[in-house]
């Protein structure tokens, strides 16, 4: 078994980006879409876990970092699903192609 | 006499009036308020004149200095000299007539009231700063409840008359900041402290790019040809007290930045551009009481009187001689002073006749003798006429005018003075169809003031009554500021 | 004793009556104002016979002539150093003459009103504005300084409209008060420009020091004045003249007259006060005040003056003869008398003694004729008062029930055609000596003229008090009015039989110095007889109804018609102000800055508003779509940074 090496993990977390990325773009379900946005953010966490351990494995800046992101997108989840009710409840649909009046 | 109390009563009854908890005590409050306010600008005034009866030279009294940012050179800097005491007694009486016909506003009273007094703090705040940072951000608070005034309690074409009142204001702000850095990056002195820059340099080049960009900014708000077109279209739509504080203080913003920074910071320039500003205002005064004349809305009417006005505040700035601009900032105050008053008169007529049209009254004196009375007093206060306080003012620019010997000049004050014919004309024809003449019938049983309109006239009354007998007051009140203002344009250009 | 308290009081006790009368005066004095005004004029009036007085005969001379006092001055308003408004009392011969004739005559006024005004609704205010033009025309006359003229100048200007307009519901006395501030404001503005051209030049604003500075031929001003000069005229000229349209505005001159005949829409008192005896003089006095200018350093000015003043005497006496509305007749009577003053003004000359006669007869004249036409007007509204018409074809044969009345208004008549001994033979005869030694066409336009004077007058006598033989009204009806209507007719008519024996040389000259007047019966013959033969052809005509009078007016008809209708000159004012100012200037004023002005401002908004319609597209609402520019724009500035931009 290959010990993984850093640019595994850029591979892992490149393909966690691409895949919400690709999510994001083509879901219309707004869950579904929040959940790539997780993916996205997951895949940077590791980034940065990965780079932290492998080019400055002294320092603790990228876990300061990664837990600091976990926070914020536990809000940030918390707040879109509270968004995503409210849409729910106003337009008995979370498609985002129905919730599209905020516009010009 | 600690000028931070100007700002600190208004705030304080801005912040009561948020929490009063009905109508009437938002009313009282504000009255309150403005009355208290009105006793200390009485006596600060008092007090100004106590300072220089004992000798006090100084340019500017009560100065008052905090660092806010002290690596930009910006501080908190208040002070007043005897034009900034001039304009803060005109916006005082005007915020008390202002506040006492606005009596009977039923629509979200709170927020008209708040929206009130936090414009006249802006005022303050404006004419009391000595640096030029928080003067613009004292300006830029004079501007914002303006549109909300006319966009919420105004009437007729309000919104559109509202965007494009603060639009062509934010316009003319814009002008002022970029002509502000402009002096604050090329002085000699790096500091927005306005006391500092003017004992720096800034070379003629400068002056010359700076100046049109200062002049014409807060010559926006003072109504300056061809920028004057929010002046007819956002007074028509403005509340009464929105058209009393707009004409009354608004305006004079304008002229008094005119004056204090443009003129005062930049010398050369203001020489070099005199005589497009002498041709401008000429237009203004002319133009003005011409298109005054077309006019059918009352509203309409003062409004392009006060464009007419207001070219006598620009011409006496242009002028640059110390009797003209002494005229200039007199005309400011008296104008102010009846302006807001027939701004008033013409809100009690139009809450009563329901029409704003001359054609379609007469008669008023009758049934209402003192409005019609106030109409008057306030209209040949308009015309100039000796004892009123517009005399006084137009007499001095002409006056101060006149001392300019060349011939552009002479021409220029030669027209000014004829448009007071015109004057006559239009206010007549208004004043006589609307108070003189057969009555109509339906507005046989009309009422005449109220209480609180009567007061709000009386005040400013006395304040048009006050210049007009008794000039030498406030003869003697701004004559030692023009006349820095003056030493400074006979300075020698400065070699770079 | 000279004391300024007392003569700053003449001007000051009418305002307190004006301001008292004009704020409580509905409230608390509804009946009893008229009494309160009178009152307080009375004593003013005693005030200033009292200053005249003394004036006269007890301090105003030093040296055998009389000096121009100045017992108070205050610094109103300083422009710059030594330029300021002072107010101020001047003590002279004319300001105290004038003090005499404004109060007396005022309070003729005042007294007669309290019967004519009796149950208007608007007393308090009548009196009130009464009083406000008493104070006004005081201060006018006792100015000191030509700023502070100016300022009383307007405010007699406002009282005079106030007064016109006091039938404010009636539309014709709007218009008429209207047209009045609106033509003499016009002047006004010619006399403001010359007292900044004047007040430049002399670097003062104070008449003694103004009128010395611009007279020494000497002094650097008069030399800089001299010398500076616009289209070849010197700016001094210019400046006199421009003062003179002033004065030409308020005394009604050509063609500055045609707001007077209008301003007959104000009470008859009003007009005998203001638009006979008082007001309209003021520019005669302006001239007089600033003789000593004209004369030594602008002749040109001066003589300007004698024409149209000898213009408007003429002009004026022509309408007059056929003007049908007796008010109109003595307006236009009055602007012919101003005329005669002016003239009077204009040939006088600088020199001494019969050089400066002109000065000294035109202040007589402006003396009697304030009694003679205050008593005319005076009279006139006793006899509207009787047949409630202004109109000549609604009198007649009104001497029987009107004696008084018409003993009185014979008097004036007499007076005014220059009927020896009554006061306006001696005045005329000064001025057309004065005319004669000076300018001979200005003797032959004022001969004609007081020929054409005798006649219009008595034409209107005539038709009203004797025409036809029974009066419609007559019968039953009330008489002709109470003993506050009757007493100042009877004292004005003391005045018109007698103020010509006044020797006024001896005390009213332009230098201060005495001139006796002489008398030469072979010159008086001439007038004398042009008077009398006026009045017989007015007798013929007018005496006993006929046809005569209709005869001629047609066989005249073209010049008829054309005086009738007053040579068209309010038509031409028409034309200009209608067509010309509005539809050519106003109007396209307020095109241009509708449609051109805020047309741009317009275009600005819209242009934002359109180049917004067209980008707006791009916030779709759609927030996937937001992400791709999101990230398509990433991407982009990626690649800049990395491969363009290194």
């Amino acid at each position: 078994m290959i010990e993984p090496g850093l640019y595994h993990l850029l591979f892992i977390s490149t393909a966690l980006f691409f895949i919400g990325v690709f999510g994001f773009f083509t879901r219309r379900n707004l869950v579904t879409m929040l959940m790539s946005i997780e993916l996205i953010l997951n895949s940077v966490n590791v980034n940065f876990i990965a780079f932290n351990k492998y080019v400055w494995p002294g320092k603790l800046d990228g876990v300061f970092f990664t837990i600091f992101i976990i926070a914020i997108a536990a809000a940030e989840a918390a707040v879109a699903i509270a968004i995503i009710i409210n849409l729910y409840r106003s337009h008995q649909s979370i498609d985002v192609e129905d919730a599209e009046e905020l516009k010009y | 006499m600690n000028l931070l109390l100007l700002l600190a009563i208004p705030l304080l009854t801005a912040l009561l009036v948020l929490a009063a908890r009905n109508a009437s005590q938002v009313r009282w409050i504000s009255l309150l308020g403005a009355a208290v306010q009105l006793a200390s600008t009485l006596g600060l005034y008092l007090a100004f004149r106590h300072e220089r009866a004992v000798g006090n030279a100084a340019q500017f009294l009560f100065e008052q200095q905090y660092n806010m940012f002290s690596s930009l050179k910006i501080g908190f800097h208040l002070g007043v000299d005897g034009i900034s005491v001039a304009m803060i007694l005109l916006t005082a009486f005007v915020v008390v007539a202002g506040v006492l016909v606005s009596w009977n506003v039923e629509k979200m009273t709170k927020e008209f009231y708040f929206l009130l007094i936090l414009l006249s703090l802006g005022a303050y705040g404006f004419f009391i700063s000595l640096d030029l940072f928080i003067l613009f951000f004292f300006l830029e608070i004079a501007v914002i409840p303006k549109y909300l005034l006319i966009g919420i309690w105004g009437s007729g074409k309000k919104e559109y008359s509202a965007n494009k009142l603060a639009l062509m204001l934010m316009g003319g702000s814009a002008l002022v900041l970029v002509g502000l850095l402009g002096v604050y990056f090329s002085a000699s002195v790096k500091s927005f402290d306005l006391v500092i820059l003017s004992k720096g340099i800034v070379s003629p080049e400068v002056q010359n790019i700076c100046f049109p960009l200062l002049f014409a900014g807060f010559g926006v708000f003072t109504a300056l040809f061809p920028f004057h077109t929010w002046v007819p279209d956002g007074h028509s739509s403005a509340p009464t007290a929105g058209s009393m504080f707009l004409a009354g203080i608004s305006m004079k913003l304008g002229g008094y930045g005119c004056l204090r920074v443009a003129t005062y910071l930049l010398p050369q320039g203001a020489q070099h551009y005199a005589n497009v500003v002498i041709a401008l205002s000429v237009i203004a005064i002319v133009y003005g009481a011409f298109a005054t004349m077309m006019q059918k809305d009352l509203k309409y009417i003062n409004a392009y009187s006060s464009v007419s006005h207001c070219g006598f505040v620009l011409l006496g700035i242009g002028m640059l001689t110390k009797t003209s601009m002494t005229g200039a900032v007199m005309q400011m105050v008296s104008h102010g002073l009846m302006t807001a008053l027939f701004f008033a008169v013409i809100g009690m007529i139009y809450d009563r006749t329901h029409t704003r049209q001359v054609s379609e009254m007469g008669g008023l004196l009758k049934t209402m003798p003192f409005i019609g009375s106030v109409l008057f007093i306030v209209g040949l206060c308009s015309l100039g006429l000796p004892g009123l306080s517009g005399f006084v003012a137009e007499m001095t620019v002409f006056m101060g005018s006149w001392e300019n010997p060349d011939r552009f000049s002479r021409i220029a004050t030669i027209l000014s003075c004829l448009s007071i014919v015109v004057t006559a004309v239009y206010i007549l024809r208004a004043v006589g169809k609307v108070a003189m003449g057969p009555i109509r019938a339906d507005f046989a049983a009309l009422p005449d003031a109220s209480w609180n309109e009567k007061l709000a006239a009386i005040v400013l009354v006395v304040g048009i009554l006050a210049i007009g007998t008794a000039p030498f007051w406030l003869n003697d009140l701004v004559n030692p500021a023009t006349e820095i203002i003056k030493q400074k344009l006979m300075m020698p250009v400065p070699l770079d | 004793m000279l004391n300024a308290t007392y003569i700053a009081l003449i001007p000051l006790l009418p305002l307190a009556g004006f301001v008292m009368l004009g704020l409580f005066g509905r409230k608390y004095f509804r009946n009893t104002s008229g009494v309160i005004a009178t009152v307080l004029l009375l004593a003013s009036t005693l005030l200033a016979l009292y200053t005249a007085y003394g004036y006269f005969f007890e301090y105003g001379k030093a040296g055998g002539v009389y000096q121009k006092l100045v017992p108070l001055k205050y610094t109103w308003l300083e422009f710059s150093k030594g330029v300021s408004i002072d107010m101020g009392i001047i003590l002279d011969p004319i300001s105290a003459m004038m003090l005499v004739v404004v109060t007396f005559v005022s309070l003729m006024v005042h007294i007669y009103s309290l019967a004519y005004m009796k149950g208007e609704e608007r007393f308090p205010t009548y009196y009130a504005f009464l009083g406000l033009f008493t104070f006004s025309m005081l201060g006018l006359v006792l100015s000191s300084n030509i700023f502070q003229i100016y300022i009383f100048w307007e405010l007699v200007g406002v009282s005079s409209f106030l007064l016109i307009g006091y039938y404010y519901d009636k539309p014709s006395a709007v218009a008429a008060c209207k047209k009045a501030f609106i033509v003499t404001r016009f002047a006004d503005v010619g006399f403001l420009i010359g007292i900044l051209v004047l007040s430049y030049y002399s670097n003062t604003l104070d008449f003694n020091t103004l009128i010395a500075n611009l007279t020494s031929p000497e002094s650097n001003a008069y030399k800089s004045a001299a010398a500076a000069s616009f289209l070849g005229v010197s700016a001094l000229t210019w400046g006199l003249v421009l003062v003179f349209i002033g004065g030409a505005g308020k005394s009604a001159m050509f063609p500055l007259h045609i707001w007077l005949p209008d301003a007959m829409e104000g009470p008859t008192p009003v007009s005998a006060l203001i638009h006979a005896a008082t007001m309209v003089v003021a520019g005669v006095f302006l001239v007089a005040r600033l003789f000593p200018v004209f004369a030594i350093s602008s002749p040109n000015a001066l003589n300007l003056v004698a024409y149209v003043g000898a213009a408007s005497a003429l002009f004026a006496a022509v309408i007059a003869c056929t003007q049908t509305d007796i008010k109109r007749v003595l307006a236009y009577s009055t602007m012919s008398q101003i005329g005669y003053m002016m003239f009077a003004l204009g040939v006088a000359h600088w020199g001494a003694g019969e050089k400066m006669l002109g000065y000294t007869a035109s202040m007589f004249h402006l003396f009697t004729h304030a009694m003679f036409k205050a008593l005319l007007f005076l009279g006139a509204g006793a006899v509207i008062h009787f047949v409630h018409s202004n109109e000549m074809k609604d009198m007649g044969g009104l001497r029987k029930f009107m004696p008084i009345t018409h003993i009185s208004f014979l008097v004036a008549c007499l007076a005014i055609a220059g009927v020896p001994p009554f006061a306006g033979f001696f005045s005329k005869e000064e001025i057309l000596l004065a005319a004669y030694h000076s300018n001979t066409t200005v003797y032959w336009i004022a001969l004609i003229t007081s020929g054409l004077t005798a006649f219009y007058m008595f034409r209107l006598y005539f038709s009203i008090f004797w025409n036809k033989e029974h009066h419609p009204h007559g019968e039953a009806h009330h008489g002709e009015g109470g003993f506050a209507m009757m007493m100042p007719l009877v004292l004005l008519a003391v005045g018109a039989a007698g103020a010509g024996f006044i020797p006024f040389g001896h005390y009213v000259t332009a230098d201060g110095t005495r001139l006796e007047s002489e008398f030469h019966l072979q010159f008086s013959i001439l007038p004398v007889a042009l008077g009398l033969a006026g009045i017989v052809l007015a007798m013929w005509l007018y005496k006993k109804q006929n046809e005569r009078p209709d005869k001629i007016a047609t066989s005249l008809s073209g010049l008829y018609k054309a005086a009738y209708r007053k040579f068209y000159i309010d038509e031409i004012y028409l034309f200009i102000t209608q067509k010309i100012i509005f539809n050519l200037v106003g109007r396209p004023a307020a095109w241009f800055d509708k449609n051109v002005v805020d047309g741009l401002v317009n275009l600005t908004g819209n242009t934002t508003q359109l180049v917004s319609e067209k980008i707006k597209g791009i916030q779709s609402g759609k927030v996937q779509q937001y992400a791709i520019y999101f990230l398509v724009s990433i991407v982009g500035l990626a690649l800049l940074f990395i491969y363009i931009w290194k």
